[in-house]
């Protein structure tokens, strides 16, 4: 064994690891079925979806409105625009609890109508208080109330999100714009991501969400507010079907005090960052180094 | 080492970095923003014409006939005196007024009840009075003016499509500007929040 050198031995690592990342690469072709074109199977496990194919998932979405409510609705797949990172932040000094942006949350999104579902949970907490246990998210009395202040909950969209890497089927992910999203089609619907978000802004379909089919909102999206099967999950998605086309989020337009602000973080004369930099700005949960993208401010 | 075995080490690590390739070229592209100012399209700020008092009687046509404040203002001498419709014995009387210190004619202009007046004497039409309550409350001028004061609808890209904006006497009543307490929306049923056992009736 006199010639077995530390070249030789490197070569050697070097040609297993090489090995091993060959075969891992070429595992799926193990999952080949005889019945299936090279097409189909290279779209099941290696292509991104070409737009037209996008647009034929859509068509079919649309279609299956059309047999099961007889409806007729638009659903598109709007892209991320280039150079866009979206934020939100909102004023914790004029927010008068109306729950507006949650009712506005509720018709925009298709939601259950049964279960009022809204992507945003509104808090009513006593002044100086930060401690969400104690805030109460069904209060009915008129708003705002001596003493109280009122805190909407939603998604943060976080940068470093704990939903999306829970999820064993890689059903849920960050888009390049930063808006987290749910494949509700790819869903499996194990809730382990509504366990792993701090901010409960996830929602899990435990029925076909009902709806009356003239209360339905047409303007779709494929990964936001199409109507979502039962047994999946859905949360919040910054409305990406408006804000993708350049439109203000259906929350932010309900808002009668305009505490909420929402815009392009990537773009330093944008209304967010002046905000962001001459707010007291803070993060909810921060010790949990979930890096939000959704902010509360105070005016003063 | 064998000359084989190194071609086997060159073809594998061509494979190896094939895949990585691959796997980057899957990665979405990311591009630039581009630069090159584009056209912005209008904010436009919600006006209130000067108001126009009923007189309960209608016109040929069927129509309310309505007068201008100046039509009574203009032949009855202003009272600087006056902070509040009690303070009134004609016409104004019901009116709530709780606006800090202020008089009537703190905005009204007495030289022409159609318009308002800014403190140094300038005259400000109704559609703009934003500029009258700038005047005192500019923390809330400066939150407006980049967006963080006052509801608003339409795009938050300006380059793809204008904005429409409240303002100030849209939400607060110029004589009793305080936020009016309401009623919430309806809030959502979460399960979590109802009583124990109560989903599983």
């Amino acid at each position: 064994m006199s010639d077995l050198t530390r070249r030789t031995v490197l070569k050697a690592a070097g040609a297993t690891l090489g090995a091993t990342a060959f075969a891992a690469a070429i595992a799926p072709l193990t999952q080949w079925k005889p019945a299936e074109s090279v097409d189909e199977f290279l779209r099941k496990h290696y292509k991104e979806l070409a737009p037209d194919e996008l647009d034929a998932i859509c068509r079919r979405v649309e279609a299956e409105a059309k047999t099961s409510r007889g409806i007729d609705v638009h659903v598109a797949a709007p892209q991320p625009i280039p150079g866009v990172q979206y934020g939100y932040a909102l004023n914790l000094s004029i927010c008068v609890g109306c729950r507006r942006c949650a009712e506005a949350c509720h018709t925009e999104n298709n939601h259950d109508r049964p279960s009022h579902n809204s992507y945003i949970r509104v808090f009513e907490l006593d002044n100086g208080s930060i401690d969400l246990a104690t805030g109460d998210a069904t209060y009915e009395h008129p708003v705002p109330a001596k003493g109280k202040y009122y805190m909407p909950v939603q998604c943060h969209h976080c940068a470093n999100a704990p939903c999306t890497k829970v999820c064993p089927v890689e059903a849920t992910w960050k888009e390049q714009d930063g808006i987290v999203v749910v494949d509700y089609n790819w869903c499996i619907g194990c809730r382990y991501c509504e366990a792993a978000c701090p901010y409960h802004a996830r929602r899990f379909n435990w029925k076909k969400p009902e709806i009356p089919n003239d209360e339905i909102n047409p303007d779709q999206g494929y990964l936001s507010n199409r109507v979502r099967p039962q047994g999946v999950m859905e949360k919040c998605t910054f409305c990406l079907h408006r804000t993708r086309e350049g439109r203000l989020p259906a929350c932010l337009e309900a808002c009668p005090t305009g505490a909420r602000v929402f815009g392009n973080l990537a773009d330093p004369d944008s209304e967010l960052r002046w905000v962001l930099a001459n707010k007291r700005v803070f993060i909810l949960k921060e010790d949990l180094g979930t890096k939000p993208t959704f902010f509360y401010f105070f005016d003063k | 080492m064998s000359p084989r075995l190194s071609a086997l080490g060159v073809v594998l690590a061509v494979l190896v970095a094939a895949a990585f390739a691959a796997e980057i070229a899957d990665r979405p592209v990311v591009t630039t923003t581009d630069t090159t100012p584009k056209a912005q399209h209008p904010v436009v700020r919600n006006s209130h014409p000067a108001p126009r008092v009923q007189t309960g009687i209608t016109d040929h046509a069927g129509r309310p006939a309505t007068i201008a404040c100046s039509t009574c203002h203009a032949i009855r001498t202003p009272n600087p005196a006056n902070h509040a419709g009690t303070d009134l014995d004609q016409f104004h009387q019901g009116l709530q007024f709780q606006h800090g210190g202020s008089t009537c004619l703190s905005c009204h202009d007495p030289g022409n009840y159609d318009n308002l007046r800014l403190a140094d004497g300038r005259k400000v039409a109704f559609e703009n009075s934003i500029e009258l309550c700038s005047q005192c409350h500019g923390p809330q001028r400066r939150d407006y003016d980049h967006g963080a004061h006052g509801g608003m609808n339409g795009y938050w890209d300006l380059t793809r499509g204008g904005r429409y904006r409240n303002t100030c006497i849209d939400c607060h009543d110029p004589h009793v500007p305080k936020y009016q307490a309401a009623i919430p929306m309806p809030h959502p049923r979460d399960r979590f929040q109802l009583p124990t056992g109560a989903i599983h009736e």
